[in-house]
């Protein structure tokens, strides 16, 4: 009974916090998906600038630590060039966004490669230009292979915004930290309750991923 | 005599240290329906993958409908011609492909469509109703509306038939069609062909394995060997009165 | 660039140097620690059990789709306060238990990937000879299915160096924590940030080309098509 008595008690407290967590989702993913494609495509480019450039981007953020980047991005950016990124959720948004940018624009740039080359031939076959091959035979192919690898970083980004609360936003975990502080005892079932919440948020997207799974293995040609 | 509708003129082509063809000369006049024959591995589809523009010849012309196909000129040069060239000339071209390179997220309607109402910018009821009658005429009518991978490979072959067909090309490439398929699929997809050569005036080129198909279809076959064109004539001529040796051999080897 | 103050780098930098060796011992612990109880996942699901396995398969769906962030700070805030089982575990402990446990879900996926690509002619070949279960699994399976899986596994070595920094929330001293510390103490986060992510980027970058390579050379052997295993499997 005294379970769930604190339950109903820490139950709203974290709802709080759902906003936070969800829209930092929301923009990370947002700029995130925005960031892979604007870079894999870049990495295919024929100009030699742009691809050494979008390389070194993805590899400064995948051999960085997300916590590193974000940290960086909050305390040593405004000190660096005396801005400031605008607020703190900008900062979590943007170096989420980047980080997972840098790994999903190799999901977009293998993807599009892995699309068959008799895809291309046949697109020429018929007189289509670079675009056209890209817009209706190259993309929709490749982003059908993309599609559960973009569901499994989805969840992954999910599990990054925990991180805001690091940078003082408050968030799922920045009141389960509250109410933890305040009453020292309850923290097994603080941190269950927001372990669950983290889960519950995950299951559309486990299912979304394993539902887009099933549709990318339909109609691609890859080889 | 008409203008030939294609010429190559001393055509070679290498991959690394490979030479594939050693010097091609070549003309192809409207309506005619070539067959080019010889053993594998001879560049008999390099030809036709360079006049579609998917391989770029290492010296040599080609010449479509009075266009020079790689080259163009800029300040008074030739140079290596650019996208919007090639596309400018290759635009009579059609290829059927050996491995079929349907597109597998699209429906057999919208994999006809698609190039003549984006590429050509045709009004799509037109676009839909010339679809229907390739895909009636190649006897698919009641597939439009499923994907490729629901199909046969005979089907698959002739809905990409159909597919090139639409965009009504002067110049048909077919590239061993038929050798991916299982045998007793391989009729269908001849019959095809053989209807196409009949009724429509387009040139063809014709790489095939399937010698008694080509012979009786072909107004003119060439015998590729070794990356030279070893014979070139009518079907009985080269077929009958060839004293070619190697040719003689290769075709016994087929007939056998 | 007028705030950046290469006397602050230089006082810095062997301060954070110092905590190096903290965060790649961690690293390495947490690794092994993963390494083991990923075949723990993969025993408890071969045992034939339909209720057992269906709980087990939502056990690591759960840990794995949940912040490691949040499970440091159960085990570590947490673990003490449960009635009963829990006791108080220190910084590092939490750490290699926290992070060990997320990741070994992900290492016991790469496990089973390892046992699936030996195909089914293989099982029944083995079969077919009349093999011994050990001399099966030793001379036929295990040599199959381990070397695909080094690549994958070499890869969450790297993974696995990135995440540990999370550990200087609950106070493990690696490179991360002391510059935050000297951040505050001194008043400048600049200089220490950037050097942490400068070491970081320094042993990350060539390991990850020496893996890449490896993969290759692996998927030459195997005759395999290039996978994205370097790019899969990151976490936060």
């Amino acid at each position: 009974m005294v379970l769930i008595q604190a339950i109903i008690e820490i139950f709203p407290d974290l709802t709080k916090g759902l906003a936070i967590t969800i829209t930092v989702l929301i923009g990370a993913a947002f700029f995130g998906y925005l960031f892979a494609f604007i870079a894999g495509l870049c990495r295919l480019s024929s100009k030699l600038f742009l691809r050494k450039f979008t390389g070194l981007y993805v590899e400064i953020f995948r051999g960085t630590s997300l916590i590193v980047q974000l940290f960086w991005l909050y305390y040593a950016i405004p000190m660096l060039f005396g801005i400031e990124l605008g607020s703190n959720w900008w900062a979590g948004v943007i170096a989420i966004s980047l980080n997972y940018g840098a790994y999903m624009s190799e999901i977009v740039r293998g993807s599009i490669l892995a699309v068959a080359k008799g895809q291309s031939e046949a697109a020429i076959a018929l007189n289509m230009s670079r675009y056209q091959r890209m817009r209706f035979v190259i993309l929709p192919q490749a982003i059908r292979m993309m599609l559960p690898e973009f569901g499994n970083y989805s969840i992954q980004m999910l599990k990054a915004t925990s991180l805001v609360s690091l940078i003082g936003m408050e968030d799922i975990l920045y009141h389960g930290n509250i109410i933890r502080s305040t009453n020292l005892s309850q923290a097994p079932i603080v941190y269950l309750l927001v372990l669950v919440f983290y889960f519950i948020l995950a299951l559309p997207l486990i299912f979304l991923t394993r539902k887009m799974e099933s549709f990318s293995k339909k109609g691609v040609a890859s080889g | 005599m008409i203008e030939p509708i294609v010429t190559f003129q001393d055509v070679h082509k290498s991959f690394g240290n490979s030479k594939v063809l050693k010097g091609i000369d070549l003309d192809i006049r409207p309506a005619e329906k070539v067959a080019i024959i010889g053993p594998s591995g001879s560049g008999k589809t390099t030809i036709i993958r360079m006049l579609m523009t998917l391989e770029e010849p290492t010296s040599g012309d080609i010449i479509v409908n009075g266009t020079n196909l790689w080259k163009m000129e800029k300040k008074g040069r030739l140079v290596r011609a650019h996208e919007k060239h090639l596309r400018a000339v290759r635009g009579d071209i059609g290829m059927v492909f050996q491995h079929f390179n349907l597109f597998p997220h699209m429906t057999i309607l919208e994999n006809c469509m698609t190039a003549p109402l984006h590429v050509k910018k045709e009004p799509k009821a037109e676009v839909k109703q010339r679809s229907l009658e390739m895909l009636d005429r190649v006897g698919l009518a009641d597939k439009v509306d499923q994907y490729p991978s629901q199909l046969s490979g005979g089907q698959k072959q002739r809905v990409a038939m159909a597919r090139a067909l639409v965009m009504r090309p002067k110049i048909m490439l077919f590239d061993e069609v038929t050798s991916a398929l299982d045998p007793e699929l391989v009729g269908e997809v001849l019959q095809v062909i053989r209807d196409i050569a009949k009724n429509d005036d387009m040139a063809m080129i014709l790489v095939t394995h399937e010698m008694d198909f080509a012979l009786d279809i072909a107004d003119k076959v060439l015998f590729l060997d070794e990356g030279v064109i070893a014979e070139q004539g009518s079907a009985s001529e080269v077929i009958e009165h060839s004293s070619n040796e190697r040719l003689q051999e290769f075709l016994h080897r087929f007939r056998a | 660039m007028n705030n950046w103050s290469w006397d602050v780098f230089v006082d810095a930098f062997p301060k954070i140097i110092d905590g190096l060796a903290i965060t790649l011992a961690l690293t390495i612990v947490c690794y092994v620690f993963a390494l083991v109880f990923g075949f723990f996942w993969l025993f408890i699901k071969m045992i034939p059990l339909n209720s057992l396995r269906w709980l087990v398969t939502w056990m690591m769906e759960f840990i794995r789709s949940t912040p490691p962030l949040v499970q440091l700070f159960f085990i570590y805030f947490a673990w003490p306060m449960v009635p009963v089982v829990g006791f108080a575990l220190d910084e590092f402990t939490s750490a290699v238990l926290g992070l060990g446990i997320h990741f070994s879900t992900y290492i016991a996926e790469v496990y089973r990937s390892g046992i699936e690509v030996v195909g089914k002619g293989q099982w029944e070949a083995a079969k077919a000879l009349n093999f011994s279960k050990r001399r099966k699994w030793t001379k036929i399976i295990l040599p199959q299915a381990i070397p695909p899986t080094i690549p994958m596994l070499g890869n969450y070595l790297i993974i696995m160096f990135k995440e540990v920094p999370l550990a200087s929330t609950i106070g493990v001293a690696g490179i991360l924590h002391i510059a935050n510390s000297y951040g505050a103490q001194n008043w400048t986060y600049l200089e220490p940030l950037t050097i942490v992510a400068i070491l970081f980027l320094i042993l990350s970058y060539p390991s990850a080309i020496i893996i890449n390579r490896l993969e290759k050379k692996m998927n030459r052997r195997f005759d395999k098509k290039e996978t994205l295993t370097r790019s899969k499997g990151a976490t936060a």
